[in-house]
């Protein structure tokens, strides 16, 4: 029982952080019906370039803020320079495009910050907790309430704020948003920032769990993907149940069966979901019009 | 059985025919060598993603299952390499089959997804299975051999791998101005269209998907003994994003353009003295500034200017 | 040839096509109108396989098209072309026309990759820019689709459509967004397809053209049969004239 335990907190906590990744997917399909391959590089720019900061003996709390806000730039640049400037392109353009920025980014930070793990300190110290029989990070609580709230947040922000209210407007039908007098593209932009700094806090948040690198963006992202898709794409709530989902399954791969394949569990799991259930569990129906 | 020879084939041919007398050394041998394994490899690829219009990112996975096929095969099991060359094709088309079937009801981003998923599996099974494959570090391949005449000599494998290029680009010629070749192109273009027109979509997108398999895992299979050698990384993430940009920079549907793009992006990094790192960052920007300013790929975009200018001087 | 029995289809809470019989004669040119939104696209994509219909069922010579996609239908001579012209823009325009033919020829994958379809599409190639003369854009046989005008493209749509050799033609708006003279060359077109034996159910909002070639025409009203029967029968039927002839 306590192995069980041990394994859901640790899943909870991982699940969490797909939970955000999947969440930045929700947002920029939403608006734009662009699956951002680069979601995940957002997460690995916050952790990175916070470490990096620290390393420029800058007070925690200043790196984080500005961790966030230089991924958040990176974001909108994204839409501004290469999502933009695409126009009205195809699917497999898009896909590529997103694809290229996401391997530039990562090649970039391969290059400015190297191929090493980088880490961040635990925000109250590591002594693990004892709760349930399971020994859990003080980490993780912040993981899952800093994850908590940001969705929380997201949730208000759609439903009460106006900018929030425009977004689902866009995505629900751009040509109408625009013809009522709302700036899409300003939105969208607005969705890849807002898509960035989700991704971001995340980031700065699981980094001293995960410790972070050049490449985390891409499993990451994969996964955030697989939970986005799981809850249906497009559903905030879906993105959230279906993030801790992936998590918690993933652990308990990695628990009772094997380590080293518990990687493979959230792609053998995106395989088997877009055919057997490709709208997911949250997922509206769409009709094509031909 | 082939019937006219195309000009532009004749061109490739001679150049092919005259490249190994300007070339000053065996190093530049060796990177003419990988240029044309890997242009087998892109020009299968581009069947898929030129063609059909079906992205995949993660088709490194078949050029390792067929180099590790063969070096399995032929280290561990003593069969002779060619034999073990045509069962680790077929295999991996095998596998491509039994993928593609279900993996292709997906459209768009999920498939890529999916073929992303591919590629990372693939990867981290090669890496783990340490008793077939010998894990992380990978394992030796001894060398091609047939009824006694071993292929070790640089120019004896150009000359292998080049014969099997040109075949490879026959083919994809001919199968682009063929109503299968057409198939592919209007599902890609329309896919309610095609289907109108009869065409089982499903079915043509499985057939494009095995066959880009199928000559990614023979590139695989001659890599593998050419550099007597096979590691997991060979179906690295990175791996299948360098295919993927090869077809993309060099021109989506166009075989040539596929020769062009594994040309680029095999000579480019030697020209610069290797990228040490630069890889991710230059395939990025490439992918990028390709996809925006130049979609179709540099191929397609010569021969639109070309007819365009003539067209000009016509009207002139 | 064709018939429809009770066929519905609803999204969501919306029922597009509501409870629609009738039968269509081999040979004739059958018409559906009926105003915006009153389910005639949504009916041709029923009929043509793609679309599931909610309820009711489609029969071709007698026998049901239940389950049958657009590609299975193509096989039993059905062919269609579509409101906004589904051409594929990354081929040439003569390409298209032969992919059209597509069920005729060799399209094995082995065949084409050893070449052996050439002397086949040296003699298909002549075929549709035959065809293409015959629609009336022969003179964009050696054009790509992105060249070509909307008129154009339209008709290219109906050339592909007749490679095929189909015995049933549904053609969908195809005078739309053309202007009087292409119009009436349309008309002609359609008028010559009818007679070469090819049976032509048509969409159609130009009340004219349809008046002039019809055999037979059903009107529709929100996803309703609202009246059917000869030119002459629906354009005095009150009913008709009220929801739809009337804001002429």
């Amino acid at each position: 029982m306590a192995d069980f335990m041990q394994f859901l907190f640790a899943g909870l906590t991982t699940g969490a952080i797909y939970a955000l990744a999947a969440l930045g997917f929700a947002i920029i399909y939403n608006g734009s019906g662009v699956i951002n391959f680069a979601q995940g590089d957002f997460l690995m720019l916050g952790g990175m370039t916070c470490s990096a900061i620290l390393g420029m003996h800058v007070p925690f709390a200043l790196a984080a803020a500005l961790a966030v806000a230089i991924t958040v730039v990176i974001g909108l640049l994204l839409y501004w320079l290469a999502v933009k400037p695409a126009g009205e392109t195809s699917v497999v353009s898009l896909i590529i495009i997103t694809i290229g920025a996401s391997i530039f980014i990562q090649g970039v930070v391969q290059i400015v910050l190297g191929k090493n793990q980088h880490t961040l300190p635990s925000f109250s110290g590591d002594t693990a907790l004892h709760i349930l029989g399971a020994y859990v990070l003080p980490q993780s609580f912040w993981v899952l309430g800093v994850a908590s709230l940001l969705v929380v947040a997201c949730a208000v922000f759609f439903r009460f704020t106006l900018i929030g209210k425009a977004m689902l407007a866009v995505a629900a039908n751009r040509l109408a948003a625009q013809a009522v007098g709302i700036p899409a593209k300003l939105v969208l932009l607005l969705a890849f920032g807002l898509s960035a700094l989700l991704g971001a806090v995340a980031g700065v948040v699981a980094a001293p769990i995960t410790t972070t690198s050049y490449d985390l963006g891409l499993m990451l992202g994969m996964k955030g993907f697989v939970a986005a898709t799981l809850g249906g794409l497009g559903s905030g709530l879906g993105a959230v149940v279906g993030g801790l989902l992936v998590g918690v399954l993933e652990a308990m791969m990695a628990g009772y069966v094997s380590s080293a394949y518990k990687d493979a569990v959230p792609f053998v799991m995106i395989i088997v979901i877009l055919l057997v259930m490709p709208r997911g569990l949250f997922g509206a129906k769409s009709a094509e019009r031909v | 059985m082939k019937g006219l020879v195309r000009p532009s084939q004749l061109v490739a041919l001679a150049i092919l025919l005259l490249l190994p007398f300007a070339m000053r050394n065996n190093f530049m041998m060796d990177v003419a060598v990988r240029v044309l394994l890997a242009a087998v490899a892109a020009v299968g690829l581009n069947l898929l993603m030129g063609f059909a219009g079906q992205v995949s990112i993660g088709h490194a996975a078949f050029i390792a299952l067929g180099a590790y096929g063969s070096g399995i095969a032929t280290s561990r099991f003593g069969w002779p390499p060619v034999l073990a060359l045509v069962a680790a094709a077929a295999g991996a088309s095998v596998v491509a089959w039994l993928i593609a079937k279900p993996i292709l009801r997906l459209k768009g981003h999920s498939l890529t997804m999916a073929t992303l998923g591919l590629g990372v599996i693939a990867n981290i099974v090669l890496i783990n299975e340490v008793a077939w494959t010998g894990g992380p570090d990978g394992m030796p391949v001894p060398p091609l051999q047939a009824g006694g005449l071993a292929l070790t000599s640089v120019g004896q494998w150009y000359a292998l791998a080049a014969a099997v290029l040109v075949l490879a680009i026959a083919g994809s010629l001919n199968l682009y101005d063929s109503p299968a070749g057409r198939a592919l192109r209007g599902l890609n273009g329309s896919e309610v269209a095609a289907r109108v027109m009869g065409v089982d979509v499903a079915s043509f997108k499985v057939r494009a998907f095995v066959l880009s398999a199928f000559l990614a895992a023979v590139s695989g299979s001659l890599t593998a003994h050419y550099l007597s050698f096979v590691s997991p990384s060979m179906a690295s993430f990175t791996h299948s994003v360098e295919l993927a940009t090869m077809v993309v920079l060099g021109g989506m549907a166009s075989t040539y353009g596929a020769v062009l793009g594994a040309v680029v992006l095999t000579v480019l990094p030697q020209l610069l003295g290797g990228l040490q790192g630069y890889e991710m960052m230059l395939f990025g920007l490439i992918l990028m500034l390709t996809m925006i300013f130049l979609p179709k790929g540099l191929v397609p975009s010569l021969e639109d200017r070309l007819r365009r200018g003539v067209r000009g001087a016509d009207d002139a | 040839m064709l018939e429809v029995r009770q066929l519905s289809k609803s999204f969501g809470g919306v029922r597009a096509v509501d409870g629609v019989s009738f039968s269509v004669r081999a040979g004739s040119v059958h018409s559906v109108i009926g105003p915006n939104g009153a389910g005639k696209t949504t009916l041709f994509n029923l009929v043509s396989g793609v679309d599931t219909p909610s309820a009711g069922e489609v029969l071709l010579d007698g026998r049901s098209t239940a389950g049958l996609g657009p590609d299975a239908l193509a096989r039993l001579g059905m062919s269609r072309t579509f409101q906004n012209v589904q051409l594929c823009m990354n081929m040439s325009a003569r390409e298209n026309v032969m992919l059209g033919a597509h069920l005729r020829t060799d399209s094995t994958l082995l065949a084409g990759l050893l070449g052996r379809t050439r002397g086949a599409d040296q003699a298909l190639r002549d075929e549709a820019a035959q065809l293409m003369e015959q629609v009336g854009v022969g003179r964009y046989a050696d054009a790509h689709t992105t060249q070509l005008p909307f008129g154009a493209l339209k008709r290219l749509e109906i050339a592909r459509s007749l490679a095929g050799r189909p015995r049933l033609l549904l053609l969908d708006e195809p005078a739309a967004g053309l202007n009087e003279t292409e119009t009436h060359e349309i008309t002609e077109l359609i008028r010559s397809i009818a007679a070469s034996g090819i049976t032509v159910v048509l969409v159609e909002h130009d009340m004219k053209m349809v008046m002039n070639i019809s055999d037979h025409i059903l009107v529709l009203d929100y996803g309703k049969k609202l009246a059917e029967g000869t030119a002459e029968e629906v354009r005095k039927n009150p009913q008709v004239i009220a929801a739809y002839l009337g804001s002429d």
